[in-house]
């Protein structure tokens, strides 16, 4: 299959492995490397690259898992959108990942069990189809995701927009990577050699958004697909930048990957959103971490439109160790829930609900 | 009949149900026990030990490329009566019609039905029809029930998986998954995938009267897919089973349609696919005897059952590394990004 057969060629993963093994006896310590990205935590375990790798390196779940990293605040929001505190008829709208993530109390998926109108979506154009047949209802997109969705849902709130739409919302919990690599850096504790950097969201971002990281915490941030090749190419450029005490921003994802970015998409994005400070599900409140509306958007602002600023904020679960997970303090296996209280069946944290969580893919892959 | 849809008064058991069941039913299953609209079949059955298996139905869309509900739920539960190696014999079919369905729709289904049956080499023997106000049902749920002889002293069963035996797989997995999954989403894949609904009890009738005890173990590996399937037999065999990513079929476009909507082709679901573990010393023949048949012609050796690990699948990866596969949790759906 071409792009991606190509991508999962034994031979040429034998030979990156052979130059990872190298690099890596050139370096006389523990090489941690975080992977910010879910789609790469899945892939690694999932081509069994763990085991592949010199006992020296060693890599680390970061916080680019969207569910993952959703507040519990904005968690119990989403979820009292299901039934808003003024009535209104609501019709909610996610992407699959979201329904079984619990909130204070419930869930989603709790909700729909009750008879709240809520629909799996595959794309945002499916709220506003949803928005069209149901004019009686509110729909409600939640807006979840980095920069690779907040462009799409962003589209979606101009073309709802032209199109006169007056029934569509989008809850706004999208967040930015950036401000999330330097709140990480600035973190005590945190060991981090160099950053694995996610594949589609630098499609939208460009590699030169991570030059500012990598010059000033001395990071080598090396962009990567998510094919086994894709990432091991990444493992072996971070290895030779540290063997050789470099700290750049490389691109082993030249194929869909440019030094500016998709101007046009992120251009959409700035026309509806703003930078805003956003919480985070492990790393607490990140100044413009996420994007609020614009003004001149504010009619589609699920947030302002039901009142939601009212609802209670809820505390993390007892004993979940979540954010420690998600700042590459602690291995899923020692959180002291999981595979416990906590597992893919029934779930505490949202590490352990999404597919691309580090928890559950730990749990899948390797227990 | 006038109307063209389905009403309540069309399973209140009166003229509107005779009517039903008359222009409908009998015109598409045609078999004498059931032809004599008693309450229950009376069947001669050749001697052995009965196998029996019940599944009810539920799908959206009813519709969907290769196949339709129908011809699903008799594939489906004639697969099942066979993997004791048992030959099927007889259906029964029971079904929930949403008020509101269009007959003609429902006539399609009961062709498709009666078709798969005399493919697959059953008798639709007794059947039931209830109709539920609408809302109450989702279109339409078929129950089928199936019963088989299982010929001489074959112990075919999860449990009786041992070390050193194969594994094999009929053909290509995820096909059904896919196929239901593009359509129900209206998913456009420049290759359409169609499902690989199929009746397996024509291969297995020739495996076991080939190899008889040297199969130990026959698996449909339907919702859950080969992941689960696998997981479950060493688990109930208390053996390790090793398998090759590399020697694992799927179709190209199954694979991109997997890449696009976060998919594991391990887990997705199969409806005409059957795992072989026979003993090593005829996993040859049995390779021989699938790929001779229409319904295995992509039949594969995909792994060897070992001492091991004793409950666990491990996978051993294209890139030469390794992982547990473990059953599936939850559903799977679609990711964010």
């Amino acid at each position: 299959m071409k792009y991606l057969d190509e991508y999962r060629d034994p031979r040429v993963a034998k030979a990156l492995l052979e130059k990872i093994h190298g690099s890596a006896g050139r370096i006389d310590r523990e090489i941690r490397i975080m992977e910010i990205c879910g789609s790469h935590t899945v892939s690694i375990f999932r081509a069994g690259i763990k085991s592949l790798l010199p006992e020296n390196v060693r890599l680390v779940s970061g916080p680019g898992c969207p569910v993952c990293v959703t507040a519990m605040s904005d968690m119990d929001r989403m979820i009292a959108l299901a039934s808003p505190p003024d009535g209104t008829d609501t019709l909610v709208a996610t992407f699959g990942d979201m329904i079984r993530v619990p909130g204070t109390k419930t869930s989603l998926e709790a909700e729909m069990a009750s008879g709240a109108d809520v629909r799996i979506a595959t794309s945002p154009l499916d709220a506003v189809m949803w928005a069209r047949k149901h004019f009686e209802k509110s729909v409600v997109f939640l807006g979840v995701g980095f920069e690779t969705t907040s462009p799409t849902i962003a589209a979606t709130v101009l073309k709802a927009r032209k199109s006169g739409l007056k029934n569509l919302f989008v809850y706004p919990a999208f967040k930015l990577l950036p401000p999330a690599l330097v709140a990480l850096l600035e973190t005590p504790d945190i060991a981090i050699d160099g950053f694995l950097c996610p594949g589609h969201v630098s499609v939208m971002l460009g590699a030169d958004a991570y030059r500012p990281v990598a010059a000033r915490y001395e990071k080598p941030c090396v962009i990567a697909g998510f094919e086994p090749i894709d990432i091991l190419l990444g493992i072996s450029n971070i290895c030779d930048q540290l063997a050789e005490n470099k700290h750049e921003v490389a691109n082993a994802y030249g194929r869909a990957v440019s030094n500016g970015g998709n101007v046009k998409a992120m251009g959409i994005l700035d026309q509806v959103f703003e930078p805003v400070d956003a919480p985070w599900r492990g790393l607490g409140t990140i100044p413009a971490s996420g994007l609020g509306f614009r003004e001149e958007f504010a009619a589609y602002d699920a947030i302002r439109r039901f009142g939601l600023d009212s609802v209670e904020a809820g505390s993390e679960p007892k004993g979940c160790a979540c954010g420690e997970v998600l700042r590459g303090l602690m291995d899923p296996p020692r959180c002291p829930l999981f595979g416990k209280a906590c597992t893919p069946d029934s779930p505490v944290g949202s590490c352990m609900v999404s597919s691309e969580g580090s928890c559950a893919a730990w749990y899948k892959y390797s227990s | 009949m006038s109307d063209n849809i389905i009403l309540l008064s069309h399973g209140a058991g009166g003229k509107k149900s005779s009517e039903l069941t008359e222009k409908v039913f009998l015109k598409h299953f045609t078999d004498p026990a059931l032809l004599e609209l008693n309450d229950m079949a009376v069947l001669e059955l050749p001697p052995g030990r009965l196998s029996i298996s019940t599944d009810t139905y539920v799908i959206d869309p009813i519709f969907f490329p290769g196949g339709d509900i129908g011809s699903l739920a008799v594939h489906g539960t004639v697969n099942d009566v066979a993997m004791s190696g048992a030959r099927p014999i007889a259906l029964s079919a029971g079904f929930v019609l949403e008020e509101g369905l269009s007959i003609a729709d429902l006539e399609r289904i009961a062709a498709s039905m009666a078709r798969a049956a005399g493919q697959a080499g059953v008798r639709i023997v007794t059947a039931d029809t209830k109709v539920v106000p609408r809302g109450a049902a989702d279109k339409l749920f078929i129950n089928t029930t199936g019963i088989g002889v299982i010929p001489g002293n074959l112990e075919i069963g999860g449990g009786q998986a041992s070390e050193g035996d194969r594994v094999l797989i009929s053909g290509t997995i995820g096909d059904h998954g896919i196929a239901v999954a593009s359509s129900r989403e209206g998913i456009d894949l420049t290759t359409p995938v169609v499902s690989d609904s199929a009746p397996l009890n024509g291969m297995i009738g020739e495996l076991v009267a080939s190899l008889g005890s040297d199969i130990h173990v026959l698996r449909d590996p339907t919702r859950g897919g080969l992941a689960t399937v696998l997981s479950e037999i060493a688990s109930h065999s208390s053996v390790g089973i090793a398998i090759q990513e590399s020697a694992i079929p799927v179709r190209d476009t199954v694979r991109g349609a997997c890449e696009l909507l976060g998919y594991d082709p391990l887990y997705l679901a199969n409806e005409g696919k059957l795992v072989v573990v026979a003993a090593e010393k005829a996993h040859e023949e049995a390779l021989r005897i699938m790929q001779n048949h229409p319904y295995g012609s992509d039949a594969v050796l995909i792994g060897t059952v070992t001492g091991e690990r004793p409950g666990k699948v491990v996978l051993n990866t294209l890139m030469g590394g390794t992982r547990l596969v473990d059953k599936l949790s939850g559903e799977m759906l679609p990711r964010i990004c």
